[in-house]
């Protein structure tokens, strides 16, 4: 039976502002389903963006949608949590959104480990603005702010967001829109902050600029440099350099080095400050006998 | 009734009003000098089983209480200059999305980082422009450690019945100042809380102008599923380019807090009844206006004051009544003439504005006003 994403979206807001062949797309389809296999009650679920193409994601979802600043969607989500830690909070960014203008709360996001999901859709590119490079365009490539080719190291997002504390970290691509789904599910299931990266084409502006300007094109240059973690693991960083490298990031196992398992989270933040409330309260008990 | 007196900061003043006109989430970065509200906040918050959330930065802090505020609680940040610079996109946000929340500005010498440890009023104007964009403006300006408590539960009240961001404005004396004092009774305060919708989900829209300027606030996660957004956006929440819709959403918002600003403002009057010379003063450099006017009124000169707690908006009226009748307006205020500047325009060539203007950090003492008013005589 096909699914149903009528049950999840906001029928009279489509058709969206996507372009055709964007990659947006498979993810928000990946992350409706993901949510159907939670089971989780629409009411329940709060979606917040910051601004950028995959922003304007949660406008199409039927849930209480939060549409914010430029890079600050993780500071109002981290509101929302806290002030209701029972319900469901997941986030939507880009790369420019999540690592550069956000990229201090991205870190502090990941460290706090607050029980949230976000899911970074990086297309390499500033799509909405008009094609600008971003911390993850990969050097030597056009856009319309280098004309001349990006000179910009990139950030690999997956390894800052581990650096900085992020239980859960996986990334794939949007051409495999199941994988993306596995992996939304086990973030959602996850007890603490779960970071998805979605490698996407922009062929609109991104790949226009490198001989990549249509979607089929543009996702044959994901496909061709993805390699998948565990093959990665034995590889030279040379030899990885401009690749995508899919997989889980973060291993539960305990026996882990410290330079493997730096910065694992010792605990879920909102069930931590559940702690300091009953502390507190103890303490004000004590005060007024 | 029982009466408690204590020792009471300013800052803590702010704290435990907060806690007590149901604050349950404060959103905070340190800086000096309104750190000690993030720490009364720290300690007491839990307690009653508030958040206590300290930020990565001030752009954050400002961010997260937006947040909690779509939930249902009543919130507040605190900070200074700097971090006041800093919080003004996302409370341009607050503005457009017109989410209740407060914010306590504690103001220090600028600008930039300025003078962190002393007092200035310079912040006046930026709270009242500080975001790109036009939208209505509430700040209120307490002078007492009675009047922090009580203007601090006010500003709770204004945020919640106005559904907007209220600017309480401190300067470092009154929030660093420590006085045994008696506070009113907890239980005879009056609280306010936001309008919340009186129809099911399917009949929602949560910028509905049919009923009134202020539309009812549904929090998030009880059902409502609606959408909010920083972009300029019709009565369903979802963005607008309508020319016609953006206009009328506008001036709704500037109308919510003029239609009630007689409503809202609210000042103080010092021997004015016979007043010749009339002083108009806020906060802290209202206390040195008070001991001069006391020390003028000893050598027989009629001089009276207009204290505004409410900063934003000001009583218009009152104002030209004032500059039709008096023989000079002086206006001691720590910046460089914020206040002057308005009243200025209100005063035409009816009056004479005589402008006090300190900003080395040091309070203007009642002499330098004084020799202001014997200048006038």
């Amino acid at each position: 039976m096909a699914f149903e994403y009528e049950k999840y979206l906001r029928m009279d807001k489509i058709p969206h502002l996507w372009c055709p062949g964007c990659g947006i797309g498979v993810v928000l389809k990946a992350m409706l389903r993901a949510i159907d296999n939670m089971g989780w009650d629409k009411n329940d679920i709060a979606f917040v963006s910051g601004i950028g193409c995959t922003s304007r994601a949660p406008g199409y979802i039927d849930c209480n949608t939060l549409h914010t600043t430029h890079g600050r969607a993780l500071t109002f989500a981290t509101g929302i949590k806290m002030a209701k830690p029972a319900k469901h909070v997941i986030i939507f960014s880009g790369d420019g959104d999540a690592t550069a203008i956000g990229g201090n709360h991205f870190i502090h996001a990941c460290r706090r480990n607050i029980d949230m999901t976000l899911v970074v859709v990086n297309n390499n590119t500033y799509g909405m603005t008009g094609g600008q490079h971003s911390p993850t365009t990969p050097i030597g490539y056009k856009t319309s702010t280098t004309s001349y080719g990006n000179i910009d190291p990139t950030f690999d997002i997956c390894l800052l967001a581990k650096a900085a504390g992020a239980s859960y970290v996986a990334r794939s691509t949007v051409n495999k829109g199941k994988v993306l789904e596995k992996y939304i599910t086990k973030g959602l299931e996850h007890k603490g902050f779960s970071v998805i990266v979605a490698t996407a084409n922009c062929h609109t502006q991104f790949g226009r600029k490198n001989k990549m300007g249509d979607p089929i094109s543009s996702r044959k240059w994901i496909e061709t440099r993805e390699i998948p973690l565990d093959k990665a693991r034995n590889m030279k960083a040379a030899e990885l350099e401009d690749k995508i490298i899919t997989g889980e990031f973060i291993s539960e196992e305990p026996e882990q080095t410290y330079w493997e398992n730096y910065n694992h989270p010792i605990h879920e933040y909102t069930e931590a400050y559940q702690g300091i409330i009953e502390k507190a309260q103890k303490k004000s008990e004590g005060e007024n006998k | 009734m029982k009466k408690t007196v204590r020792f009471y900061s300013g800052a803590e003043l702010v704290g435990k009003a907060a806690i007590d006109a149901g604050c349950s989430y404060f959103g905070g970065y340190p800086i000096t000098p309104s750190s000690e509200i993030a720490e009364y906040m720290s300690i007491h918050l839990p307690k009653h089983g508030g958040t206590y959330m300290q930020m990565e930065d001030e752009i954050a802090a400002m961010g997260s209480i937006i947040g909690a505020s779509l939930t249902g609680a009543k919130v507040l940040t605190a900070t200074s200059g700097p971090g006041f610079s800093l919080k003004q996109e996302n409370i341009g946000y607050a503005y457009m999305a017109e989410v209740p929340c407060v914010i306590c500005n504690v103001m220090r010498g600028g600008p930039s980082t300025g003078l962190p440890t002393a007092l200035a009023q310079a912040d006046i104007m930026q709270a009242k422009w500080g975001t790109h964009g036009d939208h209505p403006v509430i700040a209120l300006t307490p002078a007492y450690l009675e009047e922090i408590y009580e203007m601090t539960i006010k500003a709770f009240n204004l945020a919640e019945t106005y559904r907007m961001p209220v600017m309480l404005l401190l300067d470092e004396v009154i929030a660093h100042l420590s006085a045994a004092i008696e506070l009113p009774d907890k239980e005879l305060m009056v609280i306010k809380n936001r309008r919340k919708p009186l129809v099911p989900p399917e009949k929602y829209y949560p910028y509905d102008t049919a009923y009134g300027d202020v539309p009812p606030m549904a929090n998030f996660f009880e059902g409502y599923r609606y959408h909010v957004t920083g972009l300029s956006h019709d009565k369903t929440g979802f963005p607008t380019t309508d020319p016609d819709l953006v206009q009328a959403d506008q001036e709704r918002q500037i109308r919510k807090v003029a239609s009630k600003a007689d409503e809202i403002y609210d000042y103080e009057s010092y021997l004015m009844k016979d007043a010749k010379i009339i002083i108009f003063a806020y906060g802290s450099t209202a206390r040195a206006a008070r001991v001069a006017i006391d020390n003028a009124r000893k050598l027989g000169i009629q001089v009276g004051m207009m204290r505004f707690k409410v900063l934003w908006p000001l009583p218009e009226a009152e104002i030209l009544k004032i500059c039709s009748k008096a023989k000079a307006i002086i206006i001691p205020e720590m910046n460089m003439g914020q206040l002057s500047e308005v009243i200025e325009r209100y005063a035409a060539d009816r009056t004479k504005i005589m402008r006090i203007n300190h900003v080395g950090g040091v309070p203007i003492h009642p002499t330098d006003i004084l020799n202001v008013i014997k200048e006038v005589v």
